[in-house]
């Protein structure tokens, strides 16, 4: 699984870090998302699946 | 042949008085017809109100939908919201796209996971502060008075900043305008007020910043890039919008467990903090409190569901109807705390303006609703459940008084 995240549309809600937190977090100043790997292991996979999902502003792509 | 205006049904509906937790049987009979219809609203016009789940989705996230009610056509509440809404100035609640964004983001910092997690020891005192005083105090006690305006005040006001001894001046203001009876001068009064104190403190915080919201927007007056009433403004919304929302939430969530038994026992004994979160979520669903819509205007022709919005019409979407949309969620009339798709859930919105103070509503709510079960196991309702009285005319639902006894 390859993760990647769209920075410019991101509106800081930080549902990412709640389902994904090895995954994602958000920038001190303004909340955005940082990628912090983008080839998870399997085991993080749903998780990151849910991040995907639960984002509102369609930032996050996975190609499976 | 047309369709005469008169034959659309009239929005909002009433919710049933048997049963007041289901959002009202009109929507949801719409519902089952469509995932949308068009209804006549106070002012005459016939906008869109979309009622399933996949469609309420897709519209929250698609960028020819608008917040912008300066735009003629906006479906607005009531004739108050259209006669502000050419006073109040561009903020997150009105601006789209990237005007919108950078409006955003200057309220997010103290609101990102992170930062409402480091929050969670102050929101356990308060809650067990206010749990203190109820336990030591008399018989029935009122769940609204006593901890759901409470909590969420304090824990805004640390967040925004405010004070310790400002604290009690603060909480009277911010709550004038929610008592039952409060008129509309009431509302307009403690607003004024707030808006004054805001202005003072971001000018407090310019020169002396710390680590909190205030501090955050007056960094930015500092920087030139928005004037000391605009950010009273933004301070103004953050607490407006997230501390009524929080406090009804945590009112008819209370009564929702009460009414629940066997699903308040599951709350009150898990330890597994998913599914706490899990369970929160599901009462967001279930209650879906913000009532009568999230407004919309549509900025260019919109084919959906086989029908075309065109440009210009207005868009209600209704959460209550879309999270009891059993395609989505099965039994939506089951209050199941271990719903697996719970977490799909619709009440914070979607899309771009999907709650800014969402994790540290979850938080709070998280933190309260357990706390409380834990704390006071044989609470029971005081009244009979007939006499509760539900907020059937503003803008987000709840109790105005839930009296208990244990």
């Amino acid at each position: 699984m390859k993760v990647t995240v769209d920075q410019s549309k991101c509106v800081s809600a930080g549902n990412c870090v709640a389902h994904a937190p090895d995954i994602f977090d958000q920038d001190e100043d303004d909340g955005t998302v940082v990628l912090l790997q983008s080839e998870p292991a399997a085991e993080l996979h749903d998780g990151v699946r849910e991040a995907a999902a639960a984002c509102p502003a369609h930032v996050i792509s996975l190609s499976e | 042949m047309t369709e005469t205006l008169t034959e659309l049904p009239e929005y909002p509906m009433e919710r049933s008085r048997a049963c007041p937790f289901a959002p009202p049987p009109a929507v949801m009979e719409l519902g089952a017809a469509a995932p949308l219809s068009q209804v006549r609203i106070w002012d005459g016009s016939t906008p869109w109100l979309i009622t399933g789940y996949e469609a309420a989705r897709t519209l929250f996230a698609d960028s020819r939908v608008s917040v912008d009610d300066t735009l003629t056509g906006f479906p607005h509440w009531n004739e108050h919201m259209l006669t502000i809404s050419t006073r109040r100035p561009r903020s997150v609640f009105n601006s789209d796209a990237e005007e919108h964004t950078r409006f955003r983001r200057m309220l997010s910092k103290p609101f990102t996971f992170k930062r409402v997690e480091g929050l969670r020891p102050t929101i356990q005192k308060v809650t067990d502060e206010a749990i203190d005083a109820i336990l030591a105090g008399p018989q029935p006690a009122d769940i609204v008075s006593a901890l759901a305006l409470p909590v969420p005040t304090i824990v805004i006001s640390e967040m925004l900043g405010v004070p310790y001894e400002d604290h009690e001046f603060f909480q009277e203001h911010a709550n004038a305008g929610l008592a039952r009876y409060a008129t509309a001068e009431d509302t307009i009064r403690g607003a004024v007020s707030l808006g004054g104190y805001l202005a003072d403190l971001v000018q407090e915080k310019m020169k002396n910043p710390a680590e909190d919201a205030v501090s955050d927007l007056a960094e930015r007056v500092t920087a030139g890039e928005i004037d000391v009433k605009e950010a009273s403004q933004l301070a103004s919304g953050l607490l407006i919008a997230g501390h009524e929302t929080t406090a009804n939430m945590i009112g008819i969530g209370v009564l929702a467990l009460l009414e629940n038994p066997e699903q308040a026992d599951f709350l009150r004994d898990t330890d597994d903090p998913k599914a706490i979160a899990n369970a929160v979520e599901e009462l967001m669903r279930y209650l879906s409190i913000i009532q009568n819509g999230q407004r919309r205007i549509a900025l260019e022709d919109i084919e959906i569901d086989g029908v075309t919005i065109k440009a210009g019409e207005g868009i209600i979407i209704d959460l209550a109807p879309a999270n009891w949309d059993a395609e989505a969620f099965p039994n939506p009339e089951q209050l199941d705390l271990s719903r697996e798709n719970a977490g799909q859930e619709l009440g914070f919105g979607y899309g771009r303006h999907q709650c800014v103070g969402q994790q540290l509503a979850r938080a709070e709510l998280q933190i309260v609703f357990q706390t409380l079960l834990r704390r006071i196991p044989t609470m029971k309702l005081a009244i009979p459940f007939d006499e509760v009285p539900f907020k059937d005319d503003r803008l987000a639902y709840g109790v105005y008084s839930l009296p208990i006894s244990w």
